[in-house]
């Protein structure tokens, strides 16, 4: 089966035999992916189908809360974390950031851009709360609660001293084009980092 | 039971005897000289002797897990829920062994088996055994059915402690551990509750110092009791409040002190009817290996370090309602697997039953036990 396009994306910047921490891992899609390539590591998953999928497929999965923080791992215990879809959906995205790179010696992290012009024309010239491919829900339903754009994101990554190594920004197609090249945070919809600790 | 039994029963079984006459040195230091193993097994074994799963009981388990001893038989094996064709522990795909532990009560040595040195009951004078001696006797059956590995070592609760152990001690042996509603040792608390079993039991006037069988009696009052309290705590509050609220036996409250209330008529059903089919010694000693299971203890209470021999892959599995063993406990045994880089795999199951709920068909919990066993399955069946 073929990986979705932005875990294909992540899975290329991630060496032979690392060890890695997939958080929100879903069905164990990249795990699994990865394990081709001697990658071992964990996942954590709270949705009890997509955890029970997980155990299908033969990948370590650890139901957990991310809310609750990675308490339960060790300073750099990992050579990559994995955030994929997901910062926009937890209680503190600045918390779960700082525990990433707490126990990752790299992170990757993936979210949907708010900044995209779909969003800032939804908001700024109809008034209403942004509903695209990438974020189908209501205001009052949404699991996206912490959303932002790539401006928002890497001025965070700068206030904790973490450093921006790859970046790739694609739309929902999980394509890159030219006036996503030139403008990213306007034409990008989905980004994908691979941030660093301190300078890269 | 009927003149037939389920499609997904492993049906009929017989138990099997095992006598070692190599003596067996315990953790108290003492020696049994020879000692007899009754266990059951289910299923097939295959032609390389890889498909093998060990089954662990708990304080008041057995090795009759599955399937009936015979067609009148009211209940299945205490675990039949897992085991058995199509179900969790598949027996068309695993060849399932499961031992009555040393010191039990159901036919392998125990207080009250016959000392052949003395040719008298053991009784008190049974050595006292812990969880590592378990796993060793285990080994030995191991040895005698020659499997060198086992593909899983799976158990719930005590049971759970002994597969935890298996994987530490016995690395190579073990494929998979599945240690469910578990703990790594006991607190404090766990002991204290421990304790007032036994008490229960030692201060029963017919105990006579564990010789009650020389004196033809049975401390029926004493290990009633002890069974009502652990009762209690295998239970949640939410599942007895389900199951019997404040409910009254006769419709009405009668200022008096006989059984009013239907909960006080369910421990006193279920107490006595334990003492038809338990030991008062043997319970004194599970409760004893129960308290001194301590596997970090030889690491300096580093439970990180005792887990870095395991070569197995571990499934750990709790329950929301578990007080005894709550899910921090298993927990404790997750962290430390993660420290270690092990393969690990946890669960937490959404259950009222409290600690009994490892016994229970809950769907989910089923659902990620069966996933689980199949690959493991996969793996020794390819």
């Amino acid at each position: 089966m073929a990986l979705r396009v932005d875990l294909q994306i992540i899975s290329d910047w991630i060496p032979d035999n690392a060890h890695v921490l997939d958080l929100g891992c879903g069905n164990g899609a990249l795990l699994k992916h990865l394990q081709q390539r001697h990658i071992t590591g964990y996942g954590l998953e709270i949705d009890n189908s997509k955890f029970s999928e997980c155990i299908q497929s033969g990948v370590n999965v650890i139901q957990a809360d991310l809310d609750a923080g990675l308490s339960q791992f060790a300073d750099q215990s990992f050579d990559f974390v994995i955030l994929s879809q997901t910062l926009q959906a937890v209680k503190r995205p600045d918390f779960l950031l700082r525990e990433i790179m707490r126990v990752g010696k790299q992170g990757i992290i993936g979210f949907p851009n708010f900044g995209h012009w779909q969003c800032r024309f939804q908001l700024g010239m109809r008034g209403k709360m942004p509903v695209s491919k990438n974020l189908p829900n209501a205001w009052f339903d949404t699991p996206n609660i912490h959303l932002c754009t790539l401006k928002d994101f890497e001025k965070l990554c700068g206030q904790y001293g973490f450093s921006v190594v790859n970046r790739s920004v694609v739309n929902h197609e999980h394509k890159d084009t030219l006036g996503i090249r030139l403008l990213p945070n306007l034409f990008g919809q989905i980004a994908v980092y691979l941030i660093h600790n301190g300078t890269p | 039971m009927s003149d037939s039994l389920p499609a997904d029963s492993v049906g009929l079984v017989t138990p099997s005897h095992l006598h070692i006459d190599t003596p067996l040195a315990l953790d108290c230091g003492r020696v049994l000289p020879q000692f007899d193993l009754i266990y059951e097994t289910y299923g097939t074994l295959n032609e390389d002797k890889s498909n093998a799963v060990l089954i662990c009981h708990a304080l008041s388990g057995d090795h009759h897990a599955a399937g009936f001893h015979s067609l009148e038989e009211r209940k299945p094996g205490w675990w039949d829920t897992a085991i058995g064709p199509g179900k969790a522990i598949d027996t068309n795909h695993f060849f399932v062994v499961c031992p009555n532990n040393l010191g039990g009560c159901k036919g392998s040595s125990g207080p009250n088996t016959v000392n052949p040195q003395t040719g008298k009951l053991y009784g008190p004078d049974f050595p006292i055994v812990t969880v590592a001696d378990w796993v060793k006797s285990q080994a030995i059956l191991a040895d005698s059915l020659g499997i060198d590995k086992w593909a899983a070592v799976v158990g719930g609760s005590l049971g759970g402690m002994q597969a935890l152990h298996w994987a530490i001690t016995l690395p190579e042996r073990v494929g998979h551990a599945l240690v469910i509603a578990a703990a790594p040792k006991l607190s404090a608390q766990n002991i204290a509750f421990n304790e007032v079993a036994r008490t229960a039991i030692k201060s029963d006037p017919e105990f006579h110092e564990g010789r009650y069988q020389e004196f033809n009696t049975v401390p029926r009052q004493g290990l009633g009791l002890a069974r009502m309290l652990g009762h209690i705590t295998y239970l949640s509050d939410e599942a007895m409040g389900e199951k019997f609220g404040r409910e009254l036996r006769s419709g009405k409250i009668q200022y008096g002190y006989d059984v009013e209330f239907q909960i006080e008529s369910y421990l006193r059903y279920q107490s006595s009817s334990f003492v038809e089919r338990f030991d008062a010694n043997t319970y004194l000693l599970m409760t004893k290996a129960l308290d001194y299971f301590d596997p970090a203890k030889e690491f300096n209470d580093d439970l990180n370090e005792a887990v870095k021999a395991i070569q197995a892959k571990s499934l750990i599995i709790s329950f929301t309602s578990d007080w005894r063993f709550s899910p921090l406990r298993s927990l404790e045994i997750v962290d430390a697997l993660l420290s270690a880089g092990k393969s690990v795999c946890y669960a937490e199951i959404e259950a009222t039953q409290g600690h009994d709920a490892f016994l229970m068909p809950i769907p989910r919990y089923i659902e990620i036990f069966a996933s689980y066993m199949q690959q493991v399955a996969k793996e020794v069946n390819g």
